[in-house]
């Protein structure tokens, strides 16, 4: 009995110890960003460096509110998320479908194999005055610069992650009496699963900065025109607002995909 | 009995830029209903190649393979394959696992389900159902494995060094079970191996195949005197070690 009890107490000390860990890492994060807050509120107020240049804390608030009261800025957030979560789908949708044609067929990705390492290794960037000139400015044109931006790497690495089930799985299916269609369905597919959602991670980030490429050069609405058009202005609270958002928007789908992660893994019990 | 299963002087080769690889070349034997069977000999001598080959799942390049069914039908004798590990999907559970070839055949009769639910209760696995293959012992994976072999009925199981990830105390428990149980449902198994004591303590009949372009070198019955039933009970009968060293002088003789 007493054994089991100081067992026990030895197991609640890794907790606290763990728990303690937990909650210091956690402020720590926070003291950085306070950090950074402080600094840059503190040396912008004494003049070390130009606000009008670098802004401040306090001036990106107020340039929040007058955003909010004046020029939509929900409006243009909405856009911005809009853009990219049909580009983000799209590719999803576009690389699961390519790359399983390329998976069923082996002469169809050798014979693709150099077009899409050239795309990938392409900077999209280059292409959007092209598809400003094909599509005209708007979101047509926007989503196509995202999906630009995530797809050809996004089929190869579900390509990838399909030729890397393993050969005796495949063997297993074929010695239950299955055909290429159930090699497909019962193994590699769902196999991939985690590769399809780590790819997945990348691809939101990608679809993003594709969005915004595509603002910059061809909208009227968005966080991205709202960048350009605040350089144009000159006014530097306006970008480095619309930065911050931003920011918090790539953290925001990031966590959003590692929770649909997380519910996945915990279904498929691994 | 009859033989459910003749080979006749089968041949195969693998072809690549470099040339040809000759596997096997003029390999004839026979397989009787209900027989135990292993096949024994250096590694890379086409063992797995003529598994595939029996399996259906590999055409041979010469010779033929006869069959006959023991109810007369003509059709090729329905087989069970067991792989080197059991590649229980992890995220099945383990029914879901046991299912899979019904599932593919879209054979998911009541008959066939009331089948394996008995397989998984004479298995001691139904409590363990809808567990993750992570969550059981290697030995249970293997009984798994062999519950999902046998829910398609075969009439013909092949086993591929079916135990060889098994570290080596397991292996003696896991192999020993899995050949009682298919024992005791009364069908053919051909078994691969490289491991002479587990062949000797298995199998009916030892087939020694050549190193590469592998034949049939030696065939040999195995005749134990069991003094009792555990495991080891095979290998401390006084023939053993008589039938050991006749198959390593054929392995080891050019």
């Amino acid at each position: 009995m007493n054994n089991h009890s100081s067992e026990l107490s030895k197991q609640e000390q890794f907790m606290t110890i763990y728990k303690r860990q937990r909650r210091l890492i956690t402020s720590y994060r926070f003291l950085i960003m306070l950090a950074f807050l402080i600094l840059w509120e503190v040396t912008a107020n004494l003049g070390m460096i130009d606000s009008f240049f670098f802004s401040s804390p306090s001036r990106v608030v107020l340039q929040f509110v007058k955003l909010c009261a004046e020029n939509n800025l929900f409006w243009h957030i909405g856009i911005t998320l809009w853009e990219t979560i049909i580009s983000f789908l799209l590719v999803f949708i576009i690389s699961l479908v390519v790359s399983t044609l390329l998976w069923y067929s082996s002469g169809l990705s050798k014979v693709m194999e150099p077009y899409l390492v050239i795309l990938n290794s392409l900077p999209k960037s280059a292409l959007a005055p092209l598809f400003i000139v094909w599509l005209g400015t708007g979101m047509k044109t926007i989503v196509v610069a995202g999906i630009s931006v995530a797809l050809f790497g996004s089929i190869i690495s579900f390509y990838t992650g399909f030729m890397q089930c393993d050969p005796e799985k495949i063997t297993l299916i074929y010695t239950l009496g299955g055909n290429k269609q159930d090699v497909f369905c019962k193994v590699v597919l769902p196999g991939c699963l985690p590769t399809l959602l780590s790819t997945s991670k990348v691809n939101i980030g990608l679809a993003l900065v594709g969005v915004i490429i595509g603002e910059f050069l061809a909208a009227r609405q968005g966080l991205g025109y709202l960048i350009i058009y605040g350089s144009q202005v000159f006014q530097l609270n306006l970008v480095i607002t619309s930065v911050i958002i931003l920011c918090i928007i790539a953290f925001v789908f990031y966590k959003a995909i590692q929770a649909v992660e997380y519910r996945l893994k915990k279904q498929m019990g691994s | 009995m009859q033989n459910i299963l003749e080979l006749k002087n089968i041949g195969y080769s693998y072809h690549a830029l470099q040339g040809e690889t000759k596997a096997l070349k003029n390999i004839s034997f026979h397989v009787k209903e209900g027989e135990f069977v292993a096949i024994v000999g250096p590694s890379g001598c086409g063992k797995s190649t003529l598994l595939s080959i029996i399996a259906g799942l590999l055409a041979p390049e010469e010779g033929t393979i006869l069959v006959n069914n023991p109810d007369g039908s003509l059709h090729y004798p329905r087989v069970g394959y067991m792989l080197q590990r059991d590649h229980l999907l992890e995220w099945r559970n383990i029914y879901k696992n046991v299912i899979l070839g019904l599932e593919i055949n879209h054979m998911m009769t009541e008959e066939r389900l009331a089948y394996v639910n008995q397989l998984l209760f004479d298995y001691d696995l139904d409590k363990f159902k809808n567990k993750r293959p992570s969550e059981l012992s290697g030995g249970m994976k293997q009984r798994a494995a062999l519950i999902r072999t046998l829910a398609l009925d075969p009439q013909l199981l092949l086993l591929d060094e079916p135990f060889s990830a098994l570290d080596y105390q397991t292996r003696l428990m896991v192999s020993a079970d899995i050949c009682h149980l298919i024992r005791n449902t009364g069908k053919t198994m051909i078994i691969i191996t490289h491991d002479l004591s587990e062949a000797i303590s298995l199998a009916d009949r030892i087939i020694v195949l050549s190193p590469r372009p592998s034949t049939v070198k030696k065939e040999m019955e195995i005749h134990l005197t069991l003094l009792d039933n555990s495991p080891l009970a095979a290998r401390n009968a006084p023939e053993f070690s008589d039938y050991f060293n006749q198959l390593w002088e054929e392995l080891t003789s050019e």
